[in-house]
């Protein structure tokens, strides 16, 4: 297994390292930049004096002032179009869509606004925003706390999007997101915040302290967007995962004894197309999972490049493992959660072909 | 009666705006109160929104009809400041007239006039600081205009040309110009109306002096994102000015359906607890007199002001339009409020800065130069004409500051199927 430093710019300033919880990292991510960088203003709901409702935030308002961290009235598309300005003025803005399924409101500011702006200025106008934001299920918040939104960014020109698994890649993956000098799209797995995720949900949770990515440099450090990482190395299939996924294929994949390769996407846009084809071509079978629902999802992206880059490798179709194309629903959350039971019938069935 | 509804009660009904006039109407606006000129008090700059609630129903109004400055709002202007504000207004309409025929002879897609609203624009750009900056929609050109922009530039980008700066991307007249604090414009309505609350407050944030202003017409008022920017503007009391053009169009739609049957757009201000104020905007001292107010307010930490400029679309919406389908001819020939240059060249001429002659050779003045100025766009080529346009690869430019693998895959794919198919 390899998780924490793959060599990513660790600098030996940040060398002393704490062990982080992924509120914590991300919390750390924000610190540091906003020590670095006096352009850095971070805004969204219940941000301020409370520190987030998930605490990503906290201390900052105490540490550097309420024109820097502040609290914001109750409408997303306000405060994306807010951040589309103060990036006009010279600003980093870092909202915080406090969960991914409020984020529909703002898809205009997103879409026509932030991510468009570079584009139909030619460069005169840019929107260098991260907007972080809570997503996905496995906390009981029904339909309207648990989505998994991400394919409707992958599909706009001008947004990157992120989704960090772990706390060591959360610190660095949301500095170099907060560096970056286009819009971000920042999904945070909110059910992995306090420790991995096996899928196991009847489990006891175990806390992040016990896995070797919570070994987090207290400094700066930058994971590169656009970067995967190998999670696992093996031969016999690999599993395309990001988010609270790359837990549950850790899982089923010692489960199985199987030699999975798991990549950890990190990135979706931009991909790391060369990872994907190099495990594909090395494996020839392909396994994709994600919470979302599946039509249109991510993983149908994936799939299709896999068959245009990788079909002459491949010994098996690819399959998908998602959640169906349903609302999230409440009672039922276990069954819409794509588990370890479904992701281990797939893998099998890739096998068996 | 609807099937199931209870018979004791009397049926509901639903309201369905409509205008006074359609097509054919003979126009009659006797019920309109446009109120005197001079007649609306002037509140102290730092004035409690909660005192000045009837500046929201009265129009404040300078010249009246014999185009005589008059009241506490007479901003008392030089002649000369005010004989250049008419330039720019009629230079507005005459680069507006230039570029309606290019688009009709077939040079270039869409064309936007602002006939009728030009002081709308020019006397708000008047009365601010050239680095304020400006976040317009669709029919803010005279803001460029008035900031002395290049109108060879503005026409480059309505032909989309090889010298068009946005590298033919936009519509025409999506104008955009950093130097000139002019924000890119979008066409989705009032976006444009948070983000400048989000420059306002950045630079508040900064202690900067810096203020922002935002436009946009009636119509769009009944999107969030103006609602939204309403929220925040008076929450933090940004240093913004948030115009309201009411044209009283929105392409086909009067402004019934944005609620003006019900209050008066400045109006809205009052339920945000802000500054609002009712412009008579075809009277350039009015204009500016207002916009000085609010940005003076705006600069001392007063907090935003939301106006309203009451005036008249005078043309079609854009090119695409023809009003004559919708509304009845006669409205823009009765409008009570008069034309903006016409009544400002009627006041210079009144104060004895001004006179026909001047106003002549003003006109042909202008003319020549926009006409100059188009000859030496149309060198950088024409929509029509394809030939001058930017490279094919440009296409993939700029989506990010750099280009992803993806973005570079797909330009080289796109040149690679022209090449084999020979085009």
């Amino acid at each position: 297994m390899r998780w924490g430093d793959g060599g990513y710019g660790v600098t030996e300033a940040a060398a002393t390292t704490k062990p982080m919880n992924m509120i914590q990292a991300i919390n750390s991510a924000l610190d540091v930049m906003m020590g670095r960088d006096e352009d850095i203003v971070v805004m969204g709901e219940d941000v301020g004096f409370f520190g987030g409702v998930f605490k990503a935030t906290e201390h900052l308002q105490a540490k550097y002032g309420k024109t820097r961290v502040f609290d914001t009235p109750i409408t997303e598309l306000g405060i994306i179009g807010v951040a589309v300005g103060m990036c006009t003025y010279g600003l980093r803005p870092v909202p915080e869509i406090q969960f991914a399924d409020y984020i529909y409101p703002a898809l205009d500011q997103l879409v026509s606004e932030a991510a468009r702006l570079r584009y139909r200025s030619a460069g005169e106008y840019t929107a260098p925003m991260t907007v972080r934001s809570p997503f996905g299920g496995g906390i009981f918040g029904g339909q309207t706390h648990s989505q998994s939104p991400e394919g409707i960014f992958t599909h706009v020109a001008g947004l990157k999007t992120v989704v960090p698994s772990n706390p060591y890649d959360a610190k660095g993956l949301l500095i170099a997101s907060i560096e970056d000098n286009d819009p971000v799209i920042f999904f945070e797995p909110k059910r992995i915040y306090n420790g991995p995720f096996d899928g196991h949900y009847d489990r006891p949770v175990t806390p992040w302290a016990r896995h070797p990515s919570s070994v987090v440099p207290e400094g700066y450090y930058r994971i590169p967007l656009g970067k995967a990482s190998v999670v696992r190395e093996g031969e016999a299939v690999t599993i395309l995962a990001y988010g609270t996924m790359v837990h549950v294929a850790v899982g089923v994949v010692a489960e199985l004894g199987i030699d999975a390769e798991i990549i950890d996407l990190r990135t979706l846009v931009p991909l790391d197309i060369e990872a994907i084809e190099t495990s594909v071509r090395k494996t020839g079978r392909c396994v994709v999972v994600h919470e979302a629902t599946k039509t249109s999802g991510f993983g149908a992206e994936l799939s299709s490049l896999v068959q245009e880059r990788c079909f002459y490798a491949l010994e098996a179709p690819v399959e998908r493992v998602t959640g169906w194309d349903t609302p999230y629903p409440h009672s039922l959350e276990w069954a819409y959660f794509p588990g370890p039971v479904r992701l281990s019938r797939a893998i099998e069935k890739v096998l068996e072909a | 009666m609807a099937e199931g509804a209870r018979r004791n009660l009397p049926p509901l009904s639903l309201h369905v705006p409509e205008p006074k006039f359609r097509p054919g109407d003979a126009v009659d606006y006797a019920d309109f109160d446009r109120g005197e000129a001079g007649a609306v008090t002037r509140p102290p700059i730092d004035a409690d929104p909660a005192t000045m609630r009837e500046h929201s129903y009265t129009l404040v109004r300078v010249l009246d009809d014999a185009g005589k400055a008059i009241g506490p709002w007479d901003p008392r202007l030089e002649p000369e400041r005010l004989v250049a504000m008419l330039r720019h207004m009629a230079l507005t309409r005459a680069y507006d007239d230039r570029l309606y025929r290019a688009q009709r002879q077939g040079k270039t897609s869409f064309y936007m006039k602002c006939t009728g609203e030009e002081a709308t624009s020019i006397a708000a750009a008047y009365a601010l600081d050239r680095d304020d900056m400006c976040f317009p929609s669709y029919r803010q050109q005279g803001l460029l205009i008035a900031r002395n922009w290049s109108l060879v530039d503005m026409m480059c980008q309505v032909y989309s040309n090889r010298a068009d700066r946005l590298k033919g991307r936009q519509m025409p007249i999506m104008y955009s110009a950093r130097d000139a604090s002019f924000f890119s414009i979008s066409g989705n309505l009032a976006t444009q109306y948070p983000q400048a609350v989000g420059f306002a407050m950045a630079s508040a944030a900064r202690g900067d002096t810096r203020i922002a202003a935002a436009w946009c017409g009636e119509g769009s008022t009944a999107e969030g994102d103006f609602h939204s920017a309403c929220t925040f503007a008076s929450v933090y009391r940004a240093p913004v000015i948030l115009n309201v053009i009411n044209n009283q169009w929105a392409i086909s739609s009067f402004s019934g359906f944005a609620g003006a049957e019900n209050t008066t757009f400045a109006a809205r201000a009052i339920g945000y607890g802000m500054a609002g104020l009712r412009v008579d905007g075809n009277d350039a001292l009015a204009v500016y007199a207002a916009t000085e107010w609010a940005a003076e307010r705006a600069r001392s930490n007063a907090g935003p002001t939301l106006i309203e400029f009451f005036t008249y679309r005078a043309e079609g919406h854009s090119t695409s339009d023809d009003p004559t389908k919708y509304r009845s001819a006669e409205e823009n020939v009765k409008w009570p409020l008069g034309d903006p240059i016409a009544r400002l060249k009627q006041h210079l001429i009144l104060i004895g800065a001004w006179d026909e002659e001047r106003h002549a050779a003003m006109d042909k003045e202008v003319a020549e130069l926009v006409r100059a100025a188009q000859k030496e766009a149309e060198a950088h080529g024409i929509l029509a004409d394809g030939l001058l346009q930017h490279p094919f690869e440009t296409m993939f430019e700029d989506v990010f500051e750099e280009q992803p693998w993806h973005l570079k895959e797909q330009s080289r794919q796109m040149l690679d199927e022209r090449k084999k198919a020979g085009i």
